[in-house]
């Protein structure tokens, strides 16, 4: 019934703009573009213009800007410190992530298992967030005392006999990563699990019961009619979880004192960045940026892609939903 | 647009400003009168209203609240205090560490010409490691020509603490009120059980050069204990003993002694006879506490009172423990020498140009630092060590004793140790490079990094921190 | 649903007893698995709480499951540390984030809005746009930010920090995705032919139909606001404008001098509780169900 009621709406819809109403598109869009602009647009600009520059403070001086072409690309690309810290961020990004999507996923099924009938629901999912609610240097520091060598973590592990000297966490490079990953895996994974189970519960029951009819087991269910289903969704999580992984600054930062170490392997893009804007080098941080910035605009082309495809799928979706509650 | 923006910025401002004023009202009736006076007397009369301090932390704040002769009234929040002649000092406290105050000091300078004048740095403290910058620079003023403070008023001060303010052209750009001689500072009861005696001059003779030092060390691990905390415990001690300064042109030069420093420590963590902590971590500060085996630190004057005092304590004051015997390890410490003289630490006062308040700054500057009676107060009260050769001497010969140190007159020893600091050797660049090497070996102690790649690492940090430096030199 | 889980049982019925033995089963091992993710999870609040129980000395010897009897002292001693301005940080906090909160979600509205509802000739060239936008870090144009804000003379001021909210890319792009599911063009309409003008649609139509979108992105732009550190780090100054996690910070690396890890987890605590009092006010709608079709039902 009302599919068709929306496609003659559509038309309708089409009709009056043409008379009146365009110009409100615009008007509403403004305060958006504006702020974009001032506050977004122009700085980044600025950033990538002084990228050819030789400009920074030495001591109480300014030196430069001097325009030097791609010399502090150059001098990027030339050490591989650029490779090694692009190589980290990816690395800390996708080890975190793949466990963090399994879990998600698995507890974004039972809760909306309805076989299951798991008591407590809404405590689990109230309570699957709120890591995310302590802020990153806060939940940095619980962990560095946790695993510190008198820490707790060494305390019951010498208590119960698997160890007889502390582990030097934090000296070590799985052990920095590893709780780099383990940190960021339990401030997200609560984001990921509710968007999922929203997706979830988006799914027409009545595929679900269909499926039963035809004697489904609950595992044929979730992977032939759930995961195919919810990918719009996931892409979506994948795609906001690797701009935030790209991002990832205040972990690893202040739990290793905002050195990366052991040796820099802990050390991110923007870690690096940060660096050079601390000793207020324009120039350079302006080249990292940029480069960020491309890869961010490559990323984005991927992001368009999938999403005009999902916009596809979704359109499907709904329209089959709509009609089943029809 | 910007106008706009300035004009609201402005606004926010002014309300602040307005709440703050609204906020000393508190005593009306008692205010009118001394300020009266004070503007018949006409010599302040010409002085800003707002004096600006810019510090990274509240050690200068306290000095000055408890000392500072003219203090009238302290905010609630403390983020103000005020004058007898009404003048507010508005506190600026940015933290230190990574580069953070220089930085933000830095930029609030760059705009200190077209700040409005209340909100123009009137102060701002600076530390050893980088008090070059600012004294070659021209943001700090002439104590002498453009403060007018007289030879005479100095004279007491240590030398030392106004070669390392004096700018290239001879000029003295700031003025301590503390020095900061650095000494070792061991438990009485672990010396007792290795060597037998606690007693400082006994104790100094058997740690009086490295070699002997190691051989303590030595002892020291088999009965048990470590010698030192960490890592970074020594370091001052060999960085402070170089042959030239970090950088010169654009080439930072590794004295050989910073490397015998990495020498020591790699033996001293491969052997054991340490905890391989980190400076200021939590691990490093309980090593100071009750429940330590560590024999002994390399700590400074401001260490003794401000640091080890509260960390040795069991029950802390605020929570009703006493400073006393008996409360964790009170009294169970004391000082002697150490292998080699060194210095760490040491906050300068440094007026900066555009101020108008150049009459209360010569005030603030002479009572803290020149001030005999009021420096000797300050020792005596808080066991800071003050920057008065006369004050100090006269409470080394006196019967002044340390509880927290056993008995012992630990001044009369700073005072003999003072005079031979020598700060010939700093530079501007030494709180980057400093925290720069010891992260970068750290690594190295923990055996993650080859020596060669602590180097590399170190090299390339410095060179982020400061784009300016082109070249590392190592001894050979 | 009702139906769904009907059927289910009717079906487990026929399966007979062995079915619901492995079912009790499976359900026995999500408890323990859901047990073990709570207690990481609730875990640190009870860190946090234990240890601003404590003093310094305690909590260097290590964590107890059990309080210390220093709350109140480390309490009173974090309000009478001048330098850290505690009260004033609170405040800061919440002006910057609940502005930030409201700016992105009603501004977000009013972006997806006007691409969703109005067909003019750049809408798509402007949805694209605001995807590219999404994909940048902010990171990225910090440095000319930071001397942008300086010019204008909104350097240490707290207007950068919630300002910028207006444009916030995800929210608006989340707000795009949730009209195209949930809200039918018919009611403008009928709103149209009322003639109801067309802002005053968007405020007492369109926006209240959003509530649950606006409410779960009004959480996660708080909750992203209350912790950001690394913009205001770069901008602010006076201890008076500082918000609290600069304030954690600079109690934790700065005072050595009078360094108190019961200050610090006292300060943590204080700076956790409003966001958990805003959280639980609006969890309902995170827990409903935050996108498309659930809401519906």
């Amino acid at each position: 019934m009302k599919t068709p009621a929306k496609a003659s709406s559509g038309t309708a819809r089409k009709k009056q703009k043409h008379i009146n109403y365009s110009k409100w598109g615009y008007v509403f869009l403004l305060p958006f573009f504006i702020t974009f602009i001032i506050f977004q647009l122009i700085p980044l600009i600025s950033t990538i213009y002084y990228s050819f520059f030789k400009y920074f403070r030495s001591g109480l001086k300014i030196i430069g800007p001097i325009f030097v072409g791609f010399d502090n690309y150059k001098s990027l690309f030339h050490s591989p410190d650029l490779f090694n810290y692009m190589g980290n961020t990816m690395l800390l990004w996708i080890v975190g992530f793949i466990p963090q999507i399994l879990i998600s996923l698995l507890l974004a099924a039972w809760f909306t298992n309805t076989r299951l009938r798991l008591r407590g629901l809404r405590f689990f999912k109230t309570v699957i967030y709120m890591p995310n609610l302590i802020m990153a240097s806060a939940f940095a520091m619980l962990f560095f005392a946790l695993f510190s060598d008198n820490g707790p973590v060494n305390g019951s592990l010498i208590a119960m006999g698997l160890i007889h000297q502390p582990v030097r966490f934090l000296s070590t490079v799985s052990g920095t990563r590893g709780l780099i990953i383990f940190m960021n895996f339990l401030m997200w994974f609560g984001n990921t699990t509710i968007l999922l189970m929203a997706a979830i519960l988006g799914i027409d029951p009545c595929l679900y019961e269909a499926a039963e009819i035809d004697g489904a087991s609950s595992n044929q269910m979730f992977w032939r009619i759930t995961i195919p289903l919810i990918k719009p969704i996931m892409a979506y999580v994948l795609i906001t979880s690797l701009i935030g992984g790209l991002q990832m600054f205040d972990v690893p930062q202040i739990l290793t004192n905002g050195t990366g170490s052991p040796d820099n392997t802990s050390t991110t893009m923007i870690m690096y960045l940060n660096n050079h804007m601390y000793s207020k080098n324009y120039g350079m941080a302006g080249a990292i940026s940029t480069i960020l910035f491309i890869i961010c605009a490559i990323l984005c082309l991927l992001v368009y892609k999938t999403m005009t495809d999902t916009d596809g799928t979704k359109n499907r979706t709904k329209k089959r939903r709509r009609t089943a509650h029809g | 647009m910007k106008k706009g923006r300035s004009i609201m910025a402005m606004l926010a401002t002014a309300a602040i400003l307005t709440a703050s004023l609204a906020g000393c009202k508190g005593t009306p009736s008692t205010s009118k009168a001394p300020a009266k006076q004070t503007a018949a007397s006409q010599s302040t009369a010409a002085e800003g209203k707002v004096l600006n301090i810019w510090c990274w932390n509240d050690e200068f704040q306290s000095r000055f609240n408890a000392y500072y002769p003219d203090v009238k009234e302290v905010a609630k929040d403390k983020s103000t205090t005020t004058l007898k002649d009404g003048t507010v000092v508005k506190w600026t406290i940015n933290e230190n560490q990574n580069n953070n105050y220089q930085n933000k000091l830095d930029s609030a300078l760059q705009n200190q010409a077209s700040a409005p004048t209340d909100q123009k740095i009137d102060i701002f403290l600076v530390e050893a490691d980088y008090a070059l910058k600012y004294v070659n620079s021209d943001y700090t003023m002439d104590v002498k020509k453009d403060i007018g403070l007289t030879d005479s008023d100095l004279a007491n001060q240590y030398k030392y603490t106004q070669d390392i303010v004096t700018s290239k052209d001879g000029a003295l750009k700031g003025v301590a009120w503390q020095a900061t001689p650095g000494l070792f500072v061991y438990r009485r009861s672990i010396a007792k059980s290795v060597l037998g005696t606690d007693d400082p001059t006994k104790i100094q003779e058997s740690l009086s050069s490295w070699d002997k030092f190691n051989d303590v060390a030595q002892k020291v691990n088999a009965k048990g204990y470590k010698m030192l905390s960490g890592y970074d415990d020594s370091y001052r001690v060999f960085s402070n003993n170089v042959s030239s300064p970090w950088v010169t042109g654009t080439t930072v030069t590794v004295d050989p002694n910073i490397m015998n420093w990495v020498k020591q420590t790699k033996d001293y963590t491969a052997k054991g006879y340490n905890n391989k902590t980190i400076l200021w971590d939590n691990k490093w500060t309980a090593d100071q506490g009750p429940k330590s085996k560590v024999f002994g630190f390399f700590y400074s004057t401001w260490g003794i009172n401000f640091t080890l005092e509260g960390n040795s304590l069991a029950k802390p004051v605020k929570e009703g423990g006493k400073e006393e015997v008996g409360n964790g390890i009170f009294g169970d410490w004391a000082v002697c020498q150490g292998p080699q003289s060194y210095y760490w630490g040491g906050t300068w006062i440094c007026a900066c140009k555009g101020t108008d308040n150049a009459g209360t700054i010569k005030k603030i500057m002479k009572s803290l630092t020149c001030d005999k009676d009021v420096m000797k107060k300050i020792t005596t009260e808080t066991q800071d060590y003050t920057n008065n050769k006369a004050a100090m001497d006269e409470i080394a010969s006196s019967d002044f004793k340390s509880k927290f140190l056993g008995g012992q007159n630990h001044i009369k020893l700073f005072a003999e140790v003072a005079p031979k600091i020598d700060m010939s050797k700093a530079g501007p660049y030494d709180q980057g490079c400093n925290e720069a090497l010891q992260n970068a070996f750290h690594d190295y102690f923990n055996g993650t990094v080859t020596i060669d790649k602590a180097k590399a690492n170190f090299e390339k940090t410095i060179k982020t921190k400061y784009p300016e430096l082109t070249e590392v030199k190592w001894p050979s | 649903m009702a139906e769904h889980a009907v059927s289910a049982k009717k079906a487990s019925e026929k399966k007979g007893d062995n079915y619901r033995h492995k079912l009790a089963l499976s359900r026995i091992g999500c408890y323990i698995v859901l047990a073990i993710i709570c207690f990481l999870c609730l875990f640190f609040f009870y860190m946090l709480l234990i240890n601003s129980s404590r003093n310094t000395f305690q909590i260097q010897q290590g964590f107890s499951f059990l309080p210390g009897a220093s709350f109140g002292i480390n309490l009173i001693n974090l309000l009478n540390d001048a330098n850290i301005p505690v009260v004033s940080g609170v405040l800061n906090s919440l002006i910057v984030s609940s502005l930030t909160a409201c700016l992105a979600v009603y501004f977000s509205a009013l972006t997806a809005y006007a691409i969703f509802a109005y067909d003019f000739k750049l809408r798509n060239f402007a949805f694209t746009l605001i995807l590219l936008i999404m994909v940048m870090p902010t990171q990225i144009s910090a440095v000319g930010f930071v001397n942008q804000m300086e010019k204008m003379g909104l350097k240490d001021s707290l207007i950068p920090l919630f300002l910028p909210a207006v444009a916030s890319p995800v929210v608006a792009f989340f707000m795009k995705q949730y009209m195209d599911s949930n809200l039918p063009i018919e009611i403008v309409e009928a709103a149209r032919i009322d003639g109801c003008s067309e802002f005053r649609t968007f405020n007492t139509i369109v926006l209240p139909m959003m509530k649950p979108a606006v409410a779960v992105q009004a959480i996660f732009a708080f909750v992203g606001a209350w912790n950001n550190f690394f913009i205001p780090a770069l901008l602010l100054d006076s201890a008076n404008k500082k918000t609290l996690p600069i304030l954690i910070m600079q109690l934790r690396s700065a005072d050595f001098l009078k360094f108190d890890m019961g200050k610090v987890y006292m300060l943590i605590t204080i700076a956790i509780i409003p966001v958990v009092i805003i959280y639980f006010f609006l969890s309902k709608y995170i827990v409903g169900g935050v996108t498309t079709g659930s809401v519906k039902g």
